[in-house]
């Protein structure tokens, strides 16, 4: 589904990511970790299209076609998601509203006809109830007073409305509580275990990984992935830190 | 002085510093609308300037004691559009005036306000929303006169612009003259761009630049028109005008 070859890139002139290679086949679910300043956000930001974010080398297929060729909106419409770990609030937007036209947009590239305002509010209420979420905080503007807790249980949300065939992930579980943690784990299982689907998940704990078990753990450090596993690995990590298991 | 022979205003007149005075010459001298709202009685008034000419207009309100009048203004005719705007409040009176510019091109566009709060009491609000892109020019002067003796004002001007080009300017001056104590008068005003991580975020979930873009700036100046008898209409021709922009 997702192959990254020997990817390279820079922010403001500074190399992030040097040579960086990952493949995730469909049915999947990848971890990656790694210290602080590694490059875990800027691989997600870089497979999402961000602008400054400048590919110097290497190549990214998705479902066999050219990724980093794709703007972002055309990204999420072949059916990748990106969820953030910092979610951006937008004043004066309801989240229904945003995310109707975000999902007919995407149809739209698809070929798809577009949902009808009780189609979609039918399906919005289905995943709002899988997240525990309230209606009534979906009609509020995206992201505005949310909690943090909030705020990540609305990026699920939002994944499971675009439905996307790859998650990518960055640190869904950083600003939860218990309760959440395993509320947005159950949600991520729920959309998007699937044979026709994967996960990117990036995080630094352990801890989501109790609720969503990874497939395969990657360690990222210095730009690259130095080391990859099985589960254990987060295990390991956790125990013995990254400098003594990537060393 | 009949109005055919009021001279027209030259850059030295504060009220039309940033005015196109070549396509204001056309249209002048402004027809004067005037608006008398009787004691304790509340009306409303919403105009919709999108025409493809230079238009100037003149509005001149009176609110005697407790009336309550509620203006709002969509400038975005595809030439010079200027609206002027005198307000005078009587006690306890209240106004409200919401405001959205829309312009491109090489378009200049300003609303111009002078809004006395003649006795005690009365309240005034004043929000102004500007969309500028190409060349586009978007000003707004707008005065406060808090008379002596009119304490217990309570008077607002929240003016906001934004530039989708660099060559786009807005200028906002919100004026106040206060000549009575135990006054509430708040001004703020804010020239910005559009937040380039709120787009990308709407951007990541589907949506087309462009459509990302009027997302967010039909946000931004619904805040004109929230509460407006008529927001529907108001909202619909603002939107077309803004499809223009993008």
């Amino acid at each position: 589904m997702l192959q990254i070859d020997n990817l390279s890139n820079e922010i403001a002139g500074k190399a992030i990511l040097k040579g960086l290679s990952l493949t995730v086949n469909a049915g999947e679910i990848h971890a990656i970790m790694g210290p602080n300043g590694a490059g875990k956000s800027t691989l997600a930001y870089t497979l999402g299209g961000r602008p400054g974010y400048e590919v110097t080398g290497g190549s990214v297929a998705f479902e066999g076609a050219d990724l980093l060729a794709m703007e972002p909106h055309e990204r999420a419409a072949a059916g990748l998601f990106l969820g953030f770990q910092y979610p951006v609030e937008i004043p004066g937007v309801s989240n229904v509203q945003f995310l109707r036209e975000a999902l007919n947009a995407q149809r739209k590239g698809r070929g798809e006809a577009p949902l009808s305002g009780g189609e979609f509010l039918k399906l919005a209420k289905e995943k709002a109830g899988l997240l525990r979420m309230d209606m009534d905080m979906l009609k509020r503007p995206v992201n505005v007073g949310f909690s943090g807790g909030e705020k990540k249980r609305a990026e699920m949300v939002q994944m499971g409305i675009l439905d996307p065939r790859l998650a990518i992930l960055d640190e869904t579980d950083s600003g939860l509580d218990i309760d959440a943690l395993r509320i947005c784990g159950e949600g991520i299982n729920a959309i998007m275990r699937k044979p026709d689907k994967a996960v990117l998940l990036i995080t630094h704990y352990q801890r989501l990984l109790d609720y969503v078990k990874p497939d395969f753990v990657h360690v990222l450090a210095g730009g690259r992935i130095v080391k990859s596993g099985g589960p254990e690995l987060a295990l390991e990590l956790e125990q013995h830190g990254y400098e003594a298991v990537a060393a | 002085m009949n109005a055919a022979a009021l001279p027209l205003p030259t850059r030295k007149d504060e009220g039309y510093r940033y005015a196109d005075l070549a396509a204001l010459e056309t249209v002048w001298p402004a027809a004067v609308q005037v608006v008398r709202v009787p004691a304790g009685k509340s009306a409303a008034l919403s105009l919709i300037a999108d025409g493809n000419g230079p238009e100037a207009r003149e509005i001149a309100i009176t609110l005697e004691d407790g009336a309550v009048f509620d203006l709002r203004l969509l400038n975005a005719g595809a030439a010079y559009g200027r609206i002027g705007v005198t307000v005078t409040l009587g006690k306890g009176a209240d106004f409200t005036l919401g405001a959205a510019q829309l312009g491109g091109g090489a378009q200049t566009l300003e609303v111009v306000t002078e809004v006395t709060h003649a006795e005690p009491d009365a309240q005034s609000r004043q929000i102004v929303r500007s969309v500028l892109g190409g060349h586009a020019t978007g000003t707004y002067l707008g005065r406060v006169a808090v008379a002596r003796g009119a304490i217990g004002t309570d008077a607002e001007q929240s003016v906001r612009a934004m530039l989708l080009d660099r060559t786009a300017t807005a200028n906002a001056r919100p004026e106040l003259e206060i000549f009575a104590d135990d006054v509430k008068c708040a001004h703020g005003c804010a020239v910005g761009e559009l937040d380039a991580q709120g787009l990308f975020y709407l951007q990541s979930r589907g949506l087309p630049p462009a459509d990302a873009k009027k997302l967010m700036l039909q946000a931004f100046i619904a805040e004109a028109f929230v509460g407006a008898a008529d927001e529907d209409a108001l909202t619909q021709a603002a939107l077309k005008a803004l499809e223009g922009l993008l």
